[in-house]
């Protein structure tokens, strides 16, 4: 015989003006095994709370319905409060009368009705719940961090700094990401390499951080708190324990003229090579496809002059395990190509900037290059073509961004400051220099960014255009720039020695695939998918994953260190002790009645079903079964719902429960 | 090789020129053209320009006429013809108008063939097949292709060649064993229709045209259309005097190049009747 | 601010079917201002491209139908083609165009253009084909009467014999047999802007 207990709430005046609450308190009272019905006007305040751990001792209840507001709201509280008067906490359920009654109609009588029809559900639920315990959950506490730019760096230093190890898996030779290739940083203008090089190396030197650079995430197995990694070192063809970083081998290279990955081919290099020489790990890699030793079995004039005998021809990829509890992941971003070349087929090139045709149209990150200090040109801008310092140099932005028709739709947010900012240092280097911006709108949201704006503007005399540019053609040498500024209505025609497009940024190519691989979400250009845009913005719908970065949206560095941070203060949590809690209204399958069909196997979003077999003590096979990891099942219900067998069911919310409500209501 | 022929009002008039070229180039290739019996004008600029719907029903007529003369190929030398044709497939496509215009032109409407340029012509024949033909290389040729307009725009409606940056017609002309400047007005309109109603701005325009071939090494020019042809071989001497600069840029057909690599004469192919002519 | 009209009203009494004729949606524009910058005729123009959107966005479509702009424009398609929000400039053009005819409001100096479009349209109504002496008469005719520019009439008179000289005058032009069919077809799309 159930022993209930109803709370009804007024909600001060939210449930109470619509629904007569002391109506509803008396008429609930003699539904079936009810054993008290009170009401007050917060149930939810201390002195509410007092009410129900006070009435479960006194009438020994066995079952605790609040009839209130959206179990979104409260149900942790009142659990909570059960629980403190030695109730199982599942066995308290909520009736929503306020989002679900009282917010949502007008007519009073009406909303009495329905008020108390709405409990005398949650009466029948209770009356079928069950005393489930939390799962629990070992935790290996790990944390892998996947891409090493300045998010990646930011997180992993978090953990680490926090006394856990972290596995960092970097796809390039060396950490850094596009942070490492920037000359300043707006709006402080600090040079970029300055401020991250330091954090750069103590990642590489920090005793709780595992480095894997040159490698990528090959698998992933299971679920949070349990993760078991694959990850492919790429073969360097050096040992990195026998490399001093000395720098013989790229000097005495043959094959010098492959172009810069990381200059963005502003710059060469050679076929062994180290990207830049803050690099960590300061460890040369050959590639395989330009090396003469490796394609025909030639030259190895690197081998020779290796003092450390550290060259390695014979090399290969090596797959690794690595166990984790949770993966941060900040994969960074690449730019939209202006070339007519796209990866996706809704998207289309500016054949009419002549990107790829003329030497001197150029995007953003080619243009840091050249205006870096560690660059290809030493810091000086030199314009492609033919080494000339540029006089007049035209910045447009919202290249691939803004454009409907070409298919990005978004703004890509950090190109306004960014450009203002390639105007000033354009300004600071060649004084007698004209900077040309064309802009339609300016975004400068940050704390000083307006500010940095105008200061490109009033004094280091940058031209602000407001309109987009309609076609850039060669004559001469010089670009001819057909714009127009919309605020004084004209059409106006720039010729400029160098034009550098602000190109959108766009995520890292393979972030489908890594995303897969993870099994979190991603949007229609590539961007990872938080948990929700307001108030989990660095959580991911699969638990144990998150993201920092511009793999999640556009975002400049303050953003990204911010996100990183925050993304490791959920590792922490996470971490925080050797087992994970998770709520027990998960699915579960009668592993007796189960005929083994695995249609739910096949049909479980979060892959958190698995084929097993039960055997006797001594091992004989008695039957395969279908079994529930309740380290995964996030209890959507589709395994109940597919089930041909009713073997799965869903606790907390079982089939006998669910049909003994609505017959309620017949 | 048969297709229907849709010549266009400029090429029965002052235009003929081009018309002539077409038909002795086109012969020397096996093309036998079939012209559209009682074909009516596609409406031009004046059709869009004053009356959206006589801008559809004009041209529906003559696909309607080709339709029923059982051609699956249309070829319309004149780009704002073949535009306005494909323009009324294209708008056509899944909706009522098909019926609408087919009692307005008081002809079924299908709207399946395909309307062909001059360039697509010599496209279907095959740029290796064009080669082998040829008996003259044209050595002596260095041409701009001018592209005018409607050749490439609008993209959705005509979906021919690279809209920025164009190559069809140098695929062409190099089969002919010529060469050609990349330059940047391949796709600058030379002020259409406006020859007589507004000289100002043709003569403007074709001067920007003119000047910049010249600029990057061509010594001729080749177009594809009857109106970019006018604007710039019979307006020639108007620019000259208007901007004080010779320019003596001799104005091809694309079918009058290829016409005399297949060792076709001048006269043949009408280029004597050119109002810029070799010194 | 002194602004004429109230700018928010953008359907007003006076509001003309653009969108409906040009099928593309104004509100759209961004006014990146792309279509100016590639138009080839804009600086002929008295409101550049975008402007002329813009006022159609702010209910004030008066200024554009009265606009010297809407007959400079050569129809090159190059502003559609570039609109980063596929917003079809050219149509508008065209909209502008056969709305300004038709509510009487073409700018003066303009005349000679319309003039050219009108006889146009009259002579392949009534012949089915383009007969181009007979339109060439028609349109200077046409222009002297609206404008009084008497040196109009003779203007190009030099390029007769060059033309008869190469074969390019037709004076019997090629008839149409069914021209009654064009006659109709004219009738059943006619609009008030052949009146």
């Amino acid at each position: 015989m159930s022993r209930i207990g109803i709370f009804t709430c007024w909600c001060g005046e939210n449930i109470a003006r619509t629904v007569d609450v002391d109506d509803v308190a008396k008429q609930v009272s003699s539904l079936p095994g009810v054993r008290c019905s009170v009401n007050y006007k917060y149930m939810c305040s201390d002195p509410g709370q007092a009410m129900v751990r006070e009435k479960i001792v006194s009438e020994k209840l066995d079952g605790v319905v609040v009839a209130s507001c959206s179990p979104h709201m409260h149900l942790k509280t009142f659990r909570k409060a059960a629980q403190a008067a030695g109730l199982n906490p599942y066995l308290v359920e909520m009736a929503n009368i306020r989002e679900h009654c009282s917010w949502v109609h007008h007519d009073r009588a009406q909303a009495t009705a329905k008020a108390v029809d709405i409990i005398r559900l949650s009466v029948e639920k209770v009356r079928n719940d069950a005393a489930l315990e939390p799962i629990r959950v070992p935790v290996t506490r790990r944390a892998l961090v996947i891409g090493g730019g300045v998010a990646g760096i930011q997180a992993a230093l978090d953990i680490a700094d926090a006394g856990y190890e972290v596995v960092m898996v970097e796809r390039e030779p060396s950490i850094g990401g596009k942070m490492a290739g920037l000359s300043e940083t707006f709006p402080t203008l600090d040079c970029s390499q300055c401020i991250l090089t330091p954090r750069m190396v103590e990642v590489g030197q920090h005793p709780r951080i595992k480095l894997y650079s040159y490698s990528e995430v090959e698998a992933v197995e299971g679920f949070v708190g349990n993760f078991k990694i694959t990850i492919r070192q790429k073969a360097r063809y050096v040992d990195t324990a026998k490399c001093t970083g000395c720098g013989e081998c790229w000097n005495v290279c043959p094959l010098k003229k492959n172009p810069s990955e990381f200059d963005f081919a502003m710059g060469m290099r050679p076929a062994i090579y180290i990207p830049f020489p803050q690099a960590v790990p300061a460890r040369p890699v050959i590639d395989k496809k330009q090396c003469a030793k490796l394609i025909r079995n030639g030259c190895g004039l690197c081998e020779k002059k290796c003092k450390a005998e550290a060259i390695n021809f014979k090399d290969q990829d090596k797959l690794v395990e690595e166990k984790v509890g949770t993966v941060v992941v900040a994969t960074g971003y690449k730019l939209y190509n202006i070339a007519k070349e796209q990866d996706k087929a809704w998207l289309s090139g500016y054949g009419e900037y002549g990107y790829g045709r003329y030497k001197n149209v150029i995007d953003s990150l080619q243009f840091e290059r050249l205006v870096s200090a560690s660059g290809p040109t030493n810091g000086v801008l030199k314009r492609p073509s033919d080494g000339a310092i540029p006089k007049n140099v035209v910045f447009i932005s919202c290249v691939g961004s803004r454009d409907n028709a070409k298919g990005l739709p978004y703004c890509s947010k950090i190109c306004c400051m960014y450009t203002a900012k390639h105007a000033m240092l354009y300004k600071h280097k060649v004084h007698d220099g004209q900077a040309h911006v064309f802009y339609m709108d300016i975004r400068a949201g940050g704390k000083g960014y307006d500010e940095f704006v105008r200061r490109a503007i009033e004094q280091d005399g940058a031209r602000y255009y407001r309109g987009r540019v309609s076609k850039i053609t060669e004559e001469n040498g010089k670009l001819i720039v057909r714009g127009t500024d919309t605020l004084a209505g004209v059409a106006l025609t720039i010729e400029a020695d160098l034009v550098v497009l602000a190109a959108a940024m766009r995520p890292a190519d393979g972030i489908e695939e890594l995303a897969q691989k993870l099994n979190i979400g991603y949007d229609e250009f590539g961007f990872l998918l938080e948990s929700h845009p307001k108030l989990r913005p660095v959580e991911t719908n699969t638990a144990g994953i998150f993201i920092a970065g511009a793999c999640h949206a556009p975002k400049d560095i303050p953003e990204s260190v911010a996100q990183a941070s925050a993304a490791a203060s959920k590792v922490q949590v996470m971490l925080a002790a050797d087992e994970l809690t998770r709520e027990p209204e998960i699915a579960a399958i009668n592993e007796q009645t189960c005929a083994a069909c695995f249609t739910c196997v096949n049909t479980c979003p979060y892959h958190a079903i698995e084929r097993t077999e039960l055997r006797t003590g001594k091992g004989a096979f008695i039957k395969r079964t279908a079994r529930v990891n309740p380290g995964l099942c996030m209890g959507c219900g589709t395994c109940v719902s597919v089930c041909p067998s009713k073997s799965a069911d869903l606790q907390g919310f079982t089939e006998q429960q669910v049909y003994a409500m609505v017959e309620s209501l017949a | 090789m048969n297709i229907g022929y849709y010549p266009g009002c400029a090429l029965h008039g002052s235009s003929n020129d081009y018309e002539q070229s077409l038909r002795a180039c086109l012969g020397a290739l096996d093309v036998q053209l079939q012209e559209v019996k009682d074909w009516i004008c596609c409406g031009a600029t004046a059709a869009h320009a004053l009356n959206h719907k006589l801008s559809l029903a004009l041209p529906a007529r003559n696909l309607a006429l080709a339709e029923r003369e059982g051609h699956k190929q249309l070829f319309a030398p004149c780009p704002l013809c073949s535009m306005q044709l494909l323009k009324v497939q294209k708008a056509m496509a899944g909706n009522g108008l098909r019926a609408e215009l087919s009692q307005i032109v008081e002809a079924d409407l299908r709207g399946d063939g395909q309307v062909l340029n001059l360039i697509q012509v010599f496209q279907t024949v095959g740029l290796d097949k064009l080669k082998t033909a040829v008996k003259e290389p044209l050595k002596s040729i260095t041409a701009a292709c001018y592209y005018g307009c409607l050749l490439t725009r609008p993209p959705e409606v005509v979906h021919f060649d690279d809209f920025e940056q164009p190559k069809s017609m140098e695929a062409v002309l190099a089969a002919l064993g010529a060469k050609t400047v990349e330059w940047s007005y391949k796709t600058e309109c030379c002020g259409a229709g406006m020859t007589m109603a507004s000289e100002d701005t043709v003569l403007d325009l074709a001067h920007k045209i003119l000047s910049n071939a010249a600029a990057h090494g061509a010594n001729c020019v080749v177009v594809a259309c009857p109106m970019c042809h006018v604007n710039l071989d019979m307006k020639q001497a108007a620019v000259e005097q208007r901007y004080n600069k010779k320019l003596g840029m001799v104005i091809y057909y694309l079918s009058d190049l290829v016409g005399l690599a297949l060792g076709l004469s001048a006269e043949q192919l009408g280029v004597n009747r050119h109002f810029v002519t070799k010194a | 601010m002194n602004v004429q009209g109230n700018p928010v009203a953008q359907h007003s009494a006076e509001s003309y079917p653009i969108e409906f004729l040009a099928h593309t949606q104004l509100a759209n524009c961004y006014q990146c201002g792309k279509c100016t910058a590639g138009c080839p005729v804009a600086a002929r123009m008295d409101l550049a491209p975008n402007q002329l959107i813009r006022t159609v966005q702010l209910g004030q479509a008066a200024s554009a139908l009265r606009s010297q702009s809407i007959w400079e424009c050569v129809s090159c398609q190059t502003c559609s083609t570039r609109c980063p929000k596929e917003v079809d400039c050219a149509a508008v053009m065209d909209a502008l165009r056969e709305i300004s005819l038709a509510e009487g409001m073409v700018a003066p100096s303009q005349q000679p253009i319309v003039a050219f479009q009108q006889a146009f349209l009259d002579n392949i109504r009534r012949n089915g084909r383009l007969a181009e002496l007979e339109l060439i008469a028609q349109f200077k005719t046409a222009v002297f009467f609206r404008t009084g520019r008497l040196a109009f009439l003779f203007k190009d008179a030099s390029l007769a014999p060059q033309l008869g000289k190469r074969k390019k005058l037709h004076f019997l032009p090629g008839k149409v047999r069914d021209r009654k069919v064009v006659e109709r077809i004219f009738a059943k799309c006619s609009n008030r802007s052949d009146k």
